[in-house]
């Protein structure tokens, strides 16, 4: 008899499973918004093709970016040009390395630079920025007090110093943007916070007991995703910028590593000599890539921001 | 049956606003709740009228403790819960629920039905197995007249009414002793009111419920409440049983809504 | 003096066609007042915004809606303007998102007599003070100086009220003019526009989903649902003797102060979808009685006339 009435509760499940509407969230609606969006498409597969140059390009890579071809040196505005059968598709730089396989490291490495450093501010400036306004009162004022100082402090400047002090190193990039990244997206997902925090879904959990750090996790930051999605692929640009303009200064990655603003900073160099494919390579795809983001980012407001919500 | 399941005595709530980072401002005070009390007996329903300013969901969040009161005392039970911190609070959470005015609003745009409505029995018995919980909510989508297979949707896919019973499933599934009622079916249509209102006033008799029916539509009030309480800026006018506040009003101000009131016949 | 003839209003969304209003027709005499009643998804604030050109711009608009020997669907934006307030004018709903947050009282209403009469700043603040009064704001001086967050509700909206009969119109439409103001103060209001129809000889179109206040200030009343008329006709013939089942719903849902009621009479269902509404007569899937054919989705909708002052739609008439 329990067995029978166990068979049937089972049955029941599955039968109340099978005929379970599937609900429509504002995620799908938003993603669905997003691909109708053109140009927001376009970006993102240009840069999914950045992306895969940069890991699949080792294949076809004659030359590693390490190795100088003697061959060219000493001429390399007529014998450096890029070429399909000496192996170097874009050409050479001017200690003779293959900029095919420099302009793939460069990418990686800028891209790198600007997802990680994006991602750092994005999870350390969120829970930041929740917990200060969530809380409010001191915690809050203090928090952000906190915030106030660390950006008044001349970011360049500090970062800079950092290179000078410590040696120039890609972790030391890393720690200088990361320092610095989160203080903008604390910021906005403050105000953000402030916001949610009066809305009545928030107010309901509290009526039911669920505990603070609950609601900051449940209710309070994925109403906030939207913003923070649109803020970070913005960040990733200005990252990349930054990086790009310390090494264009010299104080980046070190050499035989490589990013696009030594490479261009590189390129502008050796421009009056006639080698300008040293410089345009890596500032095509330091172009096309900003711009993906900045259209991606439009596309992502657009999508999660509906004037007919 | 007939126990005071609610006491609030002579409570006052103010709001103050004043500066942690400069001190020596000037606090403004201003005083929402003057001095209130009332009680609310166990299986019955007070009705809380007022206008705009009359105070009634400052007294409504000052019971759920979202508001701290600056005098008084609330008693649930006989325990007192005014001004209690979160942790000492929590357990009386379980007994004490809200049904609040904005159907779309009161619920997480992010999360499903079934999330929404389980939310409760998460938080208060967390050793429930998932199928448990899926059941006990498609239970209670059921007797609020929601069909159970809708338990994935999400809050934008409903319309105001059944937002609203998915705002009551949520309330009424840890089986509470009191709920507060704030204004529930002010945003709703018409034609959808009438069916809410009968839906309350069945989950009562099931569940044995207590409410705190807070509205500024006096019609309504007099169908759902046996007592009726009236407040004007934070004062209590009068309270008295239902048919006598309407039949007999006692103070001017009640005389004045109750003229007030548009009539069809 | 307006005469709305076979309106059609549909708007494109992503999600699909949204046919707000389909085929409305009435008459609206000189010195009468209509109410339209309706839930919301009626159709109702559409039918308001289509008269003064207000729709959205993805708003799909058919139709006549005849004032002055003119459709004013076919109005270019500069001849409807000089139609807007002075001679038909709106009262939204919300007073406070309706009054600019940054705008004294005293530049909105001037705004409107500098614009259309072309008076000077002086003439324009004499007048509004005048209409302040009119309406009965107890310190007008204070108020034309003050901004509208330093307002109440009440106030706010007779703010409003006094900025839409300032150029005397002949037309005067108040789109849920009570919704959000206390019930002592919705009242006055209903007062208010009492006198506005004797002082002014303005015709009012109130638009409303609460039959009580209607009762006192519009002599016909337009029962909407689903963007159609389900029944028209003498406020005072449709409450007495309502035909329409959505009608009767309407006044009964309500529970009145002067009787008991165990249950509450219900409208069954939920409003409809305005995208996909049901086939053949829009309100069979809320009705209580429909008949056998009503139900397959094959009848119509039409107004037929029942008596001198009241017509009804005729799918109700062969259902009941």
């Amino acid at each position: 008899m329990i067995i029978l009435n166990k068979k049937f509760n089972e049955i029941e499940k599955n039968i109340s499973k099978i005929q379970e509407v599937k609900g429509r969230s504002l995620w799908h609606d938003a993603r669905v918004r997003f691909f109708k969006n053109k140009a927001a498409v376009v970006s993102l597969t240009t840069l999914f093709l950045v992306l895969l140059f940069s890991f699949l390009g080792p294949i076809f890579a004659k030359w590693s970016n390490e190795e100088i071809d003697w061959s060219v040196l000493g001429d390399i505005s007529t014998l450096g040009y890029p070429s399909i059968e000496t192996g170097h598709y874009f050409g050479t730089d001017e200690l003779g390395r293959d900029l095919f396989s420099r302009v793939i490291q460069g990418t990686k490495i800028s891209l790198m630079v600007g997802i990680v450093g994006a991602l750092i501010a994005v999870v350390v400036g969120t829970i930041y920025g929740a917990t200060a306004g969530y809380f409010g009162g001191r915690i809050d004022s203090i928090m952000m007090r906190i915030v106030d100082i660390l950006m008044s402090i001349p970011y360049m400047f500090v970062l800079i110093l950092l290179l000078v002090i410590f040696g120039r190193s890609i972790l030391m990039l890393f720690i200088g943007i990361g320092l610095v990244s989160w203080l903008d997206m604390a910021r906005i997902v403050r105000g953000q916070t402030l916001s949610i925090k009066k809305k009545e879904y928030v107010e309901a959990a509290i009526t039911i007991g669920v505990s603070h750090f609950t609601i900051i996790r449940r209710h309070i930051i994925p109403n906030l995703l939207g913003v923070v999605a649109v803020y970070a692929t913005l960040l990733v640009p200005g990252m990349i910028l930054t990086e790009s303009f310390i090494s264009f200064l010299g104080l980046g990655v070190q050499e035989p590593n490589t990013s696009w603003g030594a490479l261009i900073s590189e390129g502008a160099g050796t421009m009056r000599y006639g080698t300008l494919w040293q410089l345009l390579f890596p500032l095509f795809f330091f172009v096309i890539s900003l711009f993906s983001f900045f259209f991606i980012g439009d596309g992502l407001r657009d999508a999660l921001d509906p004037k007919d919500r | 049956m007939f126990d005071k399941l609610l006491s609030v005595q002579n409570i006052s709530v103010d709001y103050t606003s004043n500066s942690f980072l400069f001190p020596w401002e000037k606090n403004l005070t201003f005083r929402a709740v003057d001095n209130v009390s009332f009680d609310v007996l166990e299986g019955e329903t007070l009705g809380m009228v007022g206008e705009t300013g009359s105070g009634k969901s400052t007294i409504a969040k000052a019971i759920i403790n979202i508001l701290k009161i600056s005098s008084g005392e609330i008693f649930f039970q006989n325990n007192q819960i005014s001004n209690l911190n979160e942790k000492k609070i929590k357990k009386f959470r379980k007994e004490i629920q809200m049904i609040f005015q904005d159907p779309l609003a009161s619920l997480n745009p992010r999360m499903n039905v079934g999330e929404i409505i389980s939310e409760p029995l998460k938080t208060h018995n967390s050793k429930l197995s998932k199928n448990d919980i899926n059941l006990q909510v498609k239970e209670i989508m059921e007797n609020v007249g929601l069909l159970s297979n809708q338990i994935n949707r999400y809050p934008h896919e409903f319309s105001g009414g059944q937002c609203q019973r998915i705002g009551i499933a949520r309330s009424v599934i840890l089986k509470p002793k009191l709920i507060i009622c704030d204004e529930p079916v002010s945003s709703l249509d018409v034609s959808i009111q009438a069916q809410v209102i009968n839906l309350l006033k069945e989950l009562q008799k099931k569940y044995n419920l207590t409410y705190l029916f807070i509205t500024h539509d006096l019609n309504i009030a007099k169908h759902m409440s046996d007592n009726i309480m009236v407040l004007q800026f934070g004062k209590m006018v009068e309270i008295n049983k239902s048919n006598e506040v309407f039949n007999n009003p006692k103070e001017d101000y009640t005389k004045q809504l109750i003229s007030s009131i548009p009539r069809i016949k | 003096m307006l005469s709305v003839k076979n309106l059609f209003v549909k708007f494109k969304t992503p999600e699909g066609v949204v046919r707000a209003v389909n085929n409305i027709s009435f008459n609206l005499l000189k010195n009468q007042s209509l109410a339209i009643v309706g839930e919301s998804g009626s159709g109702k604030t559409q039918l308001a915004f289509s008269i003064l050109g207000l729709l959205d711009k993805n708003a799909e608009s058919q139709g006549q809606i005849n004032y002055q020997d003119k459709n004013l669907l076919n109005l270019d934006e500069r001849s409807l303007n000089k139609i807007r307030t002075k001679k038909i004018s709106i009262i939204f709903q919300d007073p406070m998102t309706s009054l600019n947050p940054y705008m004294k009282i005293k530049k909105q209403i001037n705004e409107i007599l500098i614009y259309h009469n072309s008076f000077t700043n002086e003439q324009a603040t004499k007048e509004s003070l005048r209409i302040l009064d009119a309406v009965k704001i107890h310190d007008s001086r204070k108020t034309i100086d003050s901004y509208p967050h330093e307002l109440s509700g009440g106030m706010r909206q007779r703010v409003m009220i006094a900025m839409s009969i300032i150029c005397k119109p002949e037309i005067i439409i108040a789109d849920e003019p009570t919704t959000s103001l206390d019930v002592t103060i919705q009242s006055q209001i209903m007062d208010l526009f009492n006198d506005i129809k004797k002082e002014f000889n303005s015709s009012i179109i109130l638009i409303t989903h609460n039959m009580g206040i209607i009762k006192n200030v519009c002599d016909n009343i337009m029962v909407m649902y689903g963007g159609k008329t389900m029944e028209l006709g003498k406020t005072n013939e449709v409450f007495s003797n309502p035909l329409h089942p959505y009608t009767k719903g309407l006044l009964e849902t309500v529970p009145s102060i002067d009787q008991e009621y165990k249950k509450l009479k219900t409208i069954k269902g939920n409003p409809i979808n305005m995208i996909s509404p049901p086939s053949g007569c829009i309100f069979r899937t809320r009705c209580p009685d429909p008949s056998h054919e009503c139900l397959e989705g094959t009848s119509t909708n039409a107004l037929i006339k029942i008596k001198a002052d009241h017509w009804v739609d005729q799918c109700c008439v062969n259902c009941h």
